[in-house]
This record gives C-alpha cells, structure tokens and sequence, in this order.
C-alpha cells in the first residue's frame, strides 16, 4: 500500500515526463524511504534508458519489485499511471468544449511553439550526453535529414523501421563484425 | 473495433519506443495521422496539454488519443497498450535476465539504436517547429510571424533562464510564458 501511495505522489506531482520524475524518485525512494541505495537507482535509470518504453513506468515496475515482489510492481506501475490517466481523461471531456474558443485557441497557438521549442531541447540535450563517434553522428544527421524530407514530401515511413536499421547496425557493427576480426586475428597467430 | 485497434497500436508503439516519451512522439503522430484519428494541430494540441500535466508524458499522450477516439475504455485500452510492454520486459529483467542488459549483443544493439532516437526527437522537435511558422510541405508555405515571434522569444528565455537562475527552465513555467504570449499576439 505504502509502494502504490508513494509512487501515486510521484504520478500526481511530476511535470514534464520521466527525466523530471528521476530527481523525485531520488528525494522519496531513496533518501526518505530507503527502498533503494543511490547505485541502484542509477543502474535502473540505465536500464530504464535501453529498454523501450516511458522511463517512468520502467523505473516505477523495477523498484517495485525490488520492494515487494510481483504485486508492488504493479501496485508502484498503477500508482504512477492512475494520476496522469484520470487527470488527462478530465481534461479530455473539457477540451472538446473549449477548444473553439478564441482565447483557449490562442493560448494553443503559444503553447504549439513552447512543445517544438521542449522537444528540440529534449532532443539537443539528448545529443550533448550522446557519445560522438563515426558511427552516432553521421547516423543521427541521417536520420534527422531523412525524417525531415519524409515529412515535408508527406512520404509515409514508420519511424520502426529505423530503429530496427539501428538495432541491426548496431548487432553487426558493434558485435559481430569485432567478434569476426578477433576470431580471425587469433586464426592468423595459430 | 476501434478499441482492438487502439490497444494494438500503442502496445506498438510502446514496445518500440526508447529514451522515454518524447522519443515516442514521432511513432504516435505517424499513427494518428495514419487513422486520420487527429490533424496535426489537435496533435500539437494534445502534445502541449500532455506536458502541461503531471505525469508521463507517454501516459498523458496514450489516454489523451484514447479518450477521443473511444471514450473511457479507448483511453485505458491505449494507456494499457503502452505501459504493457516496458512492464513486461522490465518485471522479466528484475527477475531474470538481468545479465542480458551487460551483455555485448545487447549493449550493441543499444548503441546502434541510440543515435537514431537523438535523430528522431530533433528531427519531430524541428518538423514542428518548422510547421508551426507555416512551412507544412514543400508547396505549402503561409508564413505565421506571430508563431515565429513566440518561439523566438521562448527560445530567448529558455537560454538566458539558466544563467540567471542556475537552473533549467521547467516545462511548466516555459508553457506559462507561450500562454501569456499567445493569448496577447493571437486573441487581442
């Protein structure tokens, strides 16, 4: 009960998405209630970062389970959707009466540039931490350039396949094509 | 029908997102554009209300799209669709398999998909951007200034912010600020 009221705090006092709920975390789950040390939250978060899906619900469904098993990650889980979900449900009935007027509309139109102007920061500040290599830049410049012409000729591509190209670049790159040259180095010294 | 439809397209998208909401953003807008279930202003609509909230922004977008589409049921499913994935797979790591993060194939494929997720998110950050000030296709041209003049100013704040006050510039107060300027260039 403590798991799912915790991380129903969590869910109702973060804004702004998964990096923001990291601080947070850290302040109830670690210092105050010391369900994980420092390390362990940080090794989640890098979990959290290499499996799909929102940071949030990954780092929720992990500390829950280190806590109390499979019923506290999904107690931890539904304590942080259950906010955003309730909270967005009642403003989605609202929207479809506002969303005509003049004022609401305008404000929208502000709000249209703060999203493109987050996004872009998310997005910059993603690639600062982004180790640069001959492989992350290039690639990364493709895939921004390519996206862009997609959208701006209205070509449809699902943005799946190219995390599949990266996923299959990345197994052959980065693991297969070195394990293939080490095996053979080693054939060449025998 | 609707409601098999929207389960299965955000356990999708939620299956293939990584680096979090904003790495999912470009995956739902090719969805819901795919459906017709929404224009791209409603999106850019729904995407500032997303942030404006608390909770994860996935989370907001999944219930937000469901709602409209299904009501109650269509927001749950699509919510649902989205955590499903990464709870599944995270539960199986903490039990499991927790070896398979450290191992060599795995931390390839990651780092081969990594700079393909910083590409996606500028690349939606600046398709918006762009769209915003008029730019919708490569013969659709209206310019907005006043979209312009917004985001220029926003930008101007979320650069000098820091460095007066040592810390970045929250969401929610940047959101704040587009309103206020909205409301004055668009309403009065």
């Amino acid at each position: 009960m403590e798991v799912f009221l915790t991380f129903l705090k969590i869910g109702a006092t973060t804004f702004g998405g998964g990096y923001a709920m990291i601080p947070l975390i850290r302040n109830d789950i670690v210092d105050k209630k010391r369900w994980l040390s420092d390390d362990e939250l940080t090794e989640i978060l890098a979990i959290a970062e290499s499996t799909p899906g929102p940071i949030a619900i990954n780092v929720a469904t992990y500390t829950g389970y280190k806590i109390k098993g499979f019923w506290g990650s999904v107690l931890a889980t539904l304590g942080v959707v259950l906010p955003s979900f309730f909270i967005i449900f009642g403003i989605s009935i609202l929207y479809a009466f506002v969303k005509d007027n003049q004022i609401i509309a305008a404000a929208f139109m502000g709000i249209k540039a703060a999203v493109a102007l987050l996004i872009l920061t998310a997005g910059l500040r993603m690639f600062k931490k982004m180790k640069k290599t001959w492989y992350s830049v290039p690639l990364m410049i493709i895939i921004m350039s390519a996206l862009i012409v997609f959208d701006l000729l209205a070509i449809n591509f699902s943005s799946v396949y190219l995390i599949l190209i990266g996923a299959t670049l990345g197994f052959f790159l980065f693991y297969l094509i070195p394990l293939m040259a080490k095996k053979s180095k080693k054939e060449d010294q025998e | 029908m609707i409601y098999l439809i929207l389960f299965l397209e955000f356990l999708k998208i939620g299956f293939f997102s990584f680096g979090g909401g904003y790495g999912m953003l470009s995956m739902m807008k090719e969805t819901v554009l795919a459906y017709d279930w929404l224009s791209e202003a409603q999106m850019l609509d729904f995407i500032g209300i997303a942030e404006s909230t608390p909770g994860p922004i996935a989370i907001n977008m999944a219930t937000f799209i469901g709602t409209s589409q299904g009501g109650m049921l269509g927001g749950a499913l699509a919510t649902l669709g989205v955590v499903l994935p990464s709870f599944i797979i995270i539960l199986l790591l903490a039990i499991i398999l927790k070896s398979i993060i450290k191992s060599k194939p795995f931390q390839a494929i990651i780092s081969g998909i990594r700079p393909v997720i910083v590409g996606l998110i500028i690349a939606t950050g600046l398709i918006f951007a762009y769209s915003l000030i008029g730019l919708k296709d490569v013969s659709t041209f209206a310019f907005d200034y006043r979209s312009l003049i917004i985001f220029g100013v926003l930008a101007v704040i979320s650069i000098a912010y820091p460095r007066i006050f040592k810390r970045q510039v929250s969401p929610l107060l940047l959101i704040a600020f587009s309103v206020f300027f909205g409301i004055i260039l668009f309403a009065l």
